[in-house]
């Protein structure tokens, strides 16, 4: 019943969105606004339909309806409530479902905005949204269906589908499997929608673009019109990646955070071409068409990494979708060629135009370092039919270079102003920043930094955060001295000024403390393996970790949990214990490692069971990674969000607005 | 990261020299230890589960394969010996990056031409944007303009 209900209403969705997308063409074509009004409210109600197949499958999942294969397949008994729900994006036919709904709901949200001045482009924003939402739709629909149920044929065959088969009988089973325990993670929960909620909000930007296109409007109005959506998508992006990589280090047990492994690498791509700068048709058909590749290199099992939990048929439909999709931003980029031109003049090398187009260059040369390099081993083993591996060292040589000079030109565009700068302004405006950077860089020389690469990254990393902190504190004394307020005031109020300059400024300081971190754990990372009896300690940069004692006993959750217990000292000082542990899972015979962290601003130390005698427990053997400076990754990355907040908050946009009508 | 990178070529070489130092140290010990193991399975990849390195993959077959290491440690194998026997037994899927020759060339070569390409363009254009000052300069800093001070000023006290 409930089934039916969740697959009722994701068919009637289906066609109404395919109704909108004909209602929407032929308002067009007729000039008739009745038909464009309705095929907006039937994009309005599709969000409803599709609320209502999420709430049914929640419930399913909630009930323990363990007939319905997806919920035998991610669902358990032991399962706490948080997970049973999260769940529905744990798997390949939830996840999708739950990617067509958070699309369904950001058309919803912009079918509600207020239409009258740009009445031209919400037909085709209603075509480009309704046409993404309708493949997806037709793939949970026809393709992973999380509403199928399993079905005993009278042969004896176990098969599933939505409806009862002619004469089979339907299976109960007791229990399901449950969710993969590498996903029982709090970063789990949300790294998923955050990452699919940027996917989704890029497409609305792409929607405006396209539609302005086709439409034929010369100016840039779309832009600003869908600055907020991108910047939106951006902070959505940049916080799923970031909470992937604090579940990689906090779960997978590689002492590391970022592999380069092909899917962060399918979420990284559309999160640089969003970071661009200066958005422009192209980088915005590129995003979109990033982000349709990204959900089909993770979901189609064409990659085979550990975030391919589930495989399936999904290549084909995709490959066709995202040909047709790029056939058609082509053709249109070319049909338009000549309102796109036209851009404001280079006046000099070193004007902040310049240096978006030099950012972008850099931006566009690591997108094709990563694209190549996820793409290369499938088209090697295509044609050569030999399997190869594009590692991590591919990706740090080709790319860390690049990422030094974006870092560099991210640290001098605040001096540097629109159309007008030469040698002589930025020098000047660079030398007082310029000094505190080197004062750092020689500060963390004299530390004992002597490897030229890290010396180098640290040093321009200090000089981005220098700039940055340099022209706050500048624009913070202006004021201070014109208004006469006191200086907390000031600090306080400047950026209230322009929200969007001081944000993207915070934004800048996170790049730069994340540097620290990705440094640190990059350059000066060492590590330690060594099997040890109880009361014998292992050494590693200083600590002392001394076996204490091992614990295994059964978990009320179903699981096997094996912990440790480890004396840390360092410089011969108690500093703390860490308890590593392992956690096997009997239902579906998995052991995750977690790994023991003791964090500090200045260094992690992190711990891993790797094995153990077993019974006696009288031995064990630990994996330890000391891995500097990387807690101000997080710290970095937390300001970054704050920055990206800050910089898309709703009332800078009406402060803009009263701008205009006042000049 | 996954894996012990090394940003520099310099460093690379130092490992390289490292690594063959403890594969001749290892050659005299009975025993290799744990890391003179882990040393040389971080420079493999495990052929089985893909983009995991053997020095930190959990399933019982690559802890074989360390042992399978550790004992060709022990017999006095460098690890380009031990390398090149994984890529001979399963293929050149085991090694981080491939070998730089043949059809493999083009990993290097596609982004550094695209780079350089890129490069090109955008010199074309700085060469053939016209000169002229087509924006007005605007000031970087708004608190430097007292015009625009004085319109925020404005702006703050119509708000209020």
């Amino acid at each position: 019943m409930i089934t039916n209900i969740g697959f009722g209403s994701l068919a009637i969705a289906f066609v109404l969105t395919l109704y909108s997308v004909g209602a929407a063409l032929y308002g067009v074509r007729s000039k008739a606004g009745a038909w464009v009004d309705s095929a907006r409210y039937a994009v309005m109600s599709v969000f409803f339909l599709i609320t209502l197949a999420v709430a049914a499958l929640i419930v399913l999942m909630l009930t323990g309806h363990y007939e319905v294969a997806y919920v035998y397949e991610v669902i358990n008994s032991g399962m706490p409530l948080y997970l049973k729900v999260t769940a529905l994006w744990g798997g390949q036919e939830g996840s999708i479902l739950f990617w067509c709904w958070l699309m369904s709901g950001a058309a919803f949200i912009v079918m509600l905005r207020n239409w009258k001045e740009d009445r031209a482009l919400l037909p085709w924003v209603i075509v480009v949204t309704m046409v993404t939402l309708t493949f997806f739709l037709g793939l949970t629909i026809f393709a992973v269906n999380a509403f199928y149920r399993f079905w005993t044929m009278p042969n004896g065959a176990e098969v599933t589908s939505v409806f009862q088969p002619a004469g089979a009988t339907p299976i109960f089973p007791y229990n399901g499997v449950g969710l993969n325990p590498l996903l029982r993670h709090p970063a789990m929960i949300i790294h998923p929608p955050a990452l699919y909620l940027g996917f989704v909000l890029f497409t609305i930007p792409f929607a405006f673009t396209i539609a302005s296109l086709i439409s034929g409007q010369k100016d840039d109005h779309w832009i600003a019109l869908t600055h907020r959506w991108t910047l939106t998508a951006w902070l959505f992006l940049s916080a799923g990646l970031l909470l992937g990589m604090w579940w990689a280090y906090g779960v997978l047990g590689w002492g590391g955070y970022w592999g380069w492994d092909p899917v962060e690498i399918a979420a990284l791509m559309p999160w640089l071409s969003g970071t661009a700068r200066r958005w422009t048709a192209f980088l915005i058909m590129l995003t979109y068409t990033l982000v349709i590749l990204g959900t089909f290199l993770t979901r189609s099992g064409l990659l085979s990494s550990v975030h391919a939990f589930a495989e399936g048929n999904l290549g084909v439909p995709f490959f066709i979708f995202l040909s047709l999709a790029l056939i058609g931003m082509f053709g249109l980029l070319l049909y338009r060629w000549n309102d796109l031109e036209g851009h404001g003049a280079l006046t000099s090398l070193l004007s902040r135009e310049s240096i978006f187009i030099l950012n972008n260059l850099l931006i566009m040369g690591i997108l094709v370092v990563c694209l190549w390099g996820v793409l290369f081993p499938i088209f090697s083993e295509w044609i050569t039919g030999q399997r190869i591996t594009v590692g991590p060292p591919f990706y740090e040589h080709a790319a860390g270079p690049l990422f030094v000079g974006l870092l560099l030109l991210m640290g001098i565009v605040p001096l540097t102003a629109w159309g007008r700068s030469t040698i002589k302004t930025l020098g000047a405006a660079i030398w007082k920043p310029l000094t505190a950077a080197l004062v750092l860089l020689v500060i963390a020389f004299v530390l004992g930094i002597r490897e030229w690469a890290a010396l180098l990254g640290i040093g321009v990393a200090a000089l981005a955060g220098c700039v940055t902190l340099y022209d706050y504190g500048r624009s913070v004394w202006l004021r201070h001295r014109s208004r006469g307020e006191n200086i907390f005031q000031s600090l306080w109020r400047t950026p209230g000024v322009s929200r969007r300059r001081y944000g993207g400024y915070i934004i800048h300081v996170g790049f730069s403390l994340m540097a620290l971190g990705v440094i640190g754990i990059n350059m000066f990372q060492t590590q330690t393996q060594a099997t040890l009896a109880q009361n014998q300690s292992i050494q590693l940069d200083g600590y002392t970790l001394t076996y204490r004692t091992l614990e295994v006993w059964d978990t009320t959750g179903g699981s096997n949990l094996a912990q440790a217990v480890l004396n840390v000292s360092y410089d011969g000082t108690l500093v703390g214990q860490l308890f590593p542990t392992r956690n096997y899972y009997y239902s579906i015979q998995q052991s995750v490692t977690l790994p023991a962290i003791r964090s500090t601003l200045k260094d992690d130390l992190y711990v891993v069971l790797a094995d153990w005698q077993d019974i006696t427990t009288q031995s064990a053997t630990f994996k330890v990674y000391h891995n500097p400076l990387v807690a101000w990754l997080w710290i970095g990355g937390g300001v970054l969000i704050l920055g990206t907040l800050m910089a898309a908050w709703p009332s800078e946009e009406k402060r803009r607005r009263n701008r205009q009508v006042l000049s | 990261m996954k894996h012990l990178s090394r940003f520099t070529f310099a460093s690379m070489l130092a490992m390289i020299a490292l690594l063959a130092g403890v594969g001749r140290a290892a050659a005299q010990q009975p025993t290799p230890s744990d890391n003179d193991v882990n040393q040389v399975a971080s420079q493999i990849y495990c052929p089985l589960c893909q983009n995991v390195r053997l020095d930190v993959c959990p399933t019982a077959a690559c802890a074989q394969m360390r042992e399978l290491i550790r004992e060709k440690l022990a017999a006095g194998w460098s690890t380009k010996q031990i390398e090149d026997y994984f890529v001979q037994q399963y293929g050149p899927a085991v090694l981080a990056e491939p070998p730089a020759e043949g059809w493999n060339l083009l990993v290097y070569i596609v982004p550094l031409v695209a780079l350089v390409a890129g490069a090109f363009f955008v010199a074309q254009v700085f060469r053939h944007s016209p000169k002229t000052q087509s924006k007005p300069a605007r000031p970087t800093l708004p608190s430097e303009d007292p015009y625009l001070n004085r319109l925020e000023d404005e702006l703050q006290h119509r708000q209020h």
